[in-house]
């Protein structure tokens, strides 16, 4: 009998052990995070900090890691370094927001800047001592969301008209600035082998923004798209598709496809970043120079998006706030500045070391030029920025796919924005 | 120890049941006896239950968690900032009415049901002549059979891209050898009109290797002798497979087709690689739309609406599916 019993305890104790492993793994993995800790560390005590960032290739990875352990040398602080893939990285954040295990120090991506913002989960920079004297009034800009500077981005970027030297010349064309140029370069430029002009038109951001230019430079809004200036753009914009300049497909184009149709020779001209050039300089044979974007009218500013990924400070304790805040400072010096922006074909956001990239790299000098006039991507829209941007990339879609005339597409949109 | 503890037990019985017999007009023997032949009882029950435990903790924790969640965040204005502030207010159907009177509801089910249904139909079948040809012996029949498994190997994130690379308007292959025969080429992923046609393509490219190998599982089941019996009463062919293959394979049919549904209706990985739900929304069912409502637009509440209208889709078209087998097998038995 008691056998029988011992054997029937042990069954509920074989039963039971999956539970307790469970429970032990469940408690074991919420040691990672630092954030969130009322306690608060004293000025000379070291600290261990985590940052959050997508950098996930290398080198970008280890650069990054070593650059953030540099900085944070300078206040008695080490860094743990997380990447998680960009596709994964808004979904992996909030969930730190959520359960309160935030990094010290969180990278953004600008067009999500709104968005996590508005939790309240970032602390305003301007509450932390932070000198942002240098910078670019335009990069400011990217970092502030309802009139609050909470992240900084010690590079940006933005768009340019990328060209084919040796195809323009024997076409006799002159790199465009302006529209009408523009739409007769495309024109001049298209053979039966190759389109005179590609840009990306895939259905999100990517498509949306490279329209963005041509919308800002005209005079345009993001939350007024069925405006006559916006709808003027839509038409110039698809209308180089519909008069068959550019190639239909680029309803399913992203960047890195244009940039593709253009180094093989398909394309003569393109809309496209600087963190292309690499890609292009490894293209044998292609001789490719750029411009700004061209503009409605000779004489125009060309405001096209800005972009770039900002450090910002989350809230935790004031020690560590006050740590990060110089690390984030600090990821912004201009020798840290100028060696990424080598590295990564980016803009310095400090005025100064812009100009200096330009003398190291003269390949960069269209796309400082129009970092200077450049304008935040949700600058307009804020936090209403993914249906605005949702709305546009449909309105493109239907009017280069037959669906739509550019003024339907356009009230469509707006109608949907105006409902929001 | 156990012993004692044992030894303690047994000292106490006497004690309660006095006790037990003083409030209650019971006899205390049978009330002692009573304790002695329920302890065991209850202990065996505390097993079984102990065992039940796990399953049902991970079902709990897993399943039930996150359906209920759901659900109420359907119910709530759910934004990023209540991931911090824990705020989100009740908006009652608000969600559900949005993301109906959208605008874009009717394109998400037509989309939703064509991809499904014609995805599924012809997977099914498809896969099903594949496990009757590789039912038959013949050289070579088992390294065909698992070079068939290979769409089911890849990562689907790869095959999507070289798929969307093969249906390149321009310059994909499926157009070249289109053209290089002297036909026109098509816009396989940039027509709005055949945009989702060629992502059923690719679904039912994916999905023929899950449904062979469990219908020839299925086939192999069947006694060969009834074939042979068959034959020798003259039923070979379409007769032999209406007569013994179909009836005998229906359990398995059944269960294609429920898996099959719920796998096709909740694709989501093969239409962001493909399209993107583009051009102009023409290929967004309710599954890529909920993606792209929760994860892009931030909509939380809304994306969790629209995706328990695609769980309860599923649950009503699994429970109709269920019925109809049990109704056949009733009829059969």
């Amino acid at each position: 009998m008691s056998t029988h019993r011992r054997k029937k305890l042990s069954a509920l104790a074989v039963a039971v052990l999956p539970i307790a492993l469970l429970a032990a793994c469940a408690s074991g993995g919420g040691g990672g995070g630092a954030g969130g800790d009322a306690g608060g560390a004293s000025e000379d005590e070291e600290l261990t900090l985590s940052a959050f960032d997508y950098y996930t290739d290398e080198p970008s990875h280890t650069n990054m890691g070593n650059r953030l352990n540099e900085c944070a040398a300078e206040v008695n602080a080490t860094v743990e370094h997380r990447s998680v893939p960009s596709n994964q990285y808004n979904q992996q954040v909030l969930q730190a927001i959520q359960s309160r295990d935030m990094p010290d120090i969180l990278m953004v991506n600008n067009p999500d800047l709104p968005q996590f913002a508005e939790t309240g989960a970032l602390r305003p920079l301007t509450e932390l001592d932070i000198d942002t004297s240098a910078y670019y009034e335009s990069v400011l800009n990217v970092g502030t969301f309802e009139d609050e500077l909470y992240g900084l981005a010690p590079n940006v970027n933005s768009l340019v008209l990328f060209y084919n030297e040796a195809m323009l010349a024997e076409a006799g064309v002159q790199p465009p600035t302006t529209w009408a140029e523009l739409e007769a370069a495309a024109a001049a430029l298209t053979t039966p082998d190759r389109y005179g002009f590609v840009y990306a038109g895939q259905a999100g951001t990517e498509g949306t923004w490279t329209f963005i230019p041509f919308l800002w430079s005209n005079g345009g809004s993001q939350l007024e798209l069925d405006a006559p200036e916006a709808v003027e753009a839509l038409e110039f914009y698809t209308g180089l598709a519909l008069k068959g300049y550019v190639t239909k497909d680029v309803v399913n184009y992203t960047q890195a496809d244009a940039k593709d149709q253009f180094a093989a020779g398909r394309a003569a001209m393109m809309i496209n970043g600087p963190w292309q050039i690499p890609s292009l300089n490894e293209t044998e044979g292609l001789e490719w120079a750029s411009v700004p974007i061209p503009v409605p009218n000779a004489g125009d500013d060309v405001v096209a998006p800005l972009g770039g990924e900002l450090w910002t400070v989350p809230v935790t304790d004031d020690e560590r706030e006050r740590r990060a805040a110089h690390i984030v400072e600090c990821l912004n010096a201009p020798e840290t500045q100028l060696e990424t922006a080598l590295q990564n074909n980016t803009v310095p956001s400090n005025e100064e070391v812009a100009q200096q990239l330009i003398e190291e790299m003269p390949e960069m000098a269209s796309i400082v030029e129009t970092v200077a006039t450049a304008y935040p991507l949700t600058g307009d829209s804020g936090t209403k920025w993914p249906i605005v941007n949702e709305q546009i990339s449909v309105a493109i879609q239907s009017v280069i796919t037959g669906q739509a005339d550019p003024q339907t597409a356009m009230e469509s949109a707006q109608a949907i924005v105006s409902a929001e | 120890m156990t012993n004692s503890s044992l030894m303690g037990d047994r000292t106490s019985v006497p004690r309660r049941a006095g006790g037990a017999a003083g409030d209650a007009p019971r006899p205390p023997a049978d009330s002692g006896a009573r304790r002695r032949t329920l302890r065991p009882r209850t202990r065996s029950a505390l097993v079984t239950w102990a065992f039940i435990l796990p399953a049902a903790i991970y079902l709990v924790v897993y399943f039930g968690y996150p359906v209920v969640s759901n659900l109420t965040m359907s119910f709530q204005d759910f934004t990023t900032a209540t991931f911090f502030t824990g705020e989100a207010p009740w908006v009652g159907f608000d969600n559900y009415t949005a993301v109906i009177a959208s605008g874009l509801f009717g394109k998400l089910t037509a989309n939703t049901a064509i991809f499904t249904i014609v995805s599924l139909t012809v997977t099914f079948l498809i896969g099903l002549g594949l496990a009757l040809f590789f039912n038959k012996y013949f050289p070579l029949n088992g390294v065909l059979r698992s070079m068939l498994l290979l769409p089911w190997l890849l990562p689907l994130i790869i095959s999507s891209a070289v798929w969307r690379r093969m249906m390149e308007g321009e310059t994909g292959i499926l157009n070249v050898v289109l053209e290089g025969l002297g036909l026109s080429g098509v816009s396989w992923l940039t027509d709005p009109n055949i945009a989702l046609y060629s992502i059923i393509i690719v679904n039912i490219w994916v999905g023929i290797p899950f449904v062979m190998v469990i219908l020839y599982g299925g086939l192999q089941e069947i006694p060969k002798d009834y074939y042979e019996a068959a034959a020798l009463d003259g039923a070979t062919g379409w007769r032999s497979f209406f007569s013994i293959t179909w009836p005998l394979l229906r359990p398995v049919v059944v269960v294609v087709l429920m898996l099959g549904f719920i796998y096709t209706i909740r694709v989501l990985d093969i239409i962001l690689a493909l399209t993107g739900g583009g051009p102009a929304n023409a290929t967004e069912t309710y599954a890529s739309r909920a993606y792209h409502l929760s994860f892009v637009n931030f909509e939380f509440g809304r994306g969790a609406a629209l995706s328990n209208i695609l769980i309860v889709v599923s649950l009503i078209v699994a429970a109709f599916q269920l019925r109809a087998n049990k109704r056949a097998s009733d009829l059969a038995g």
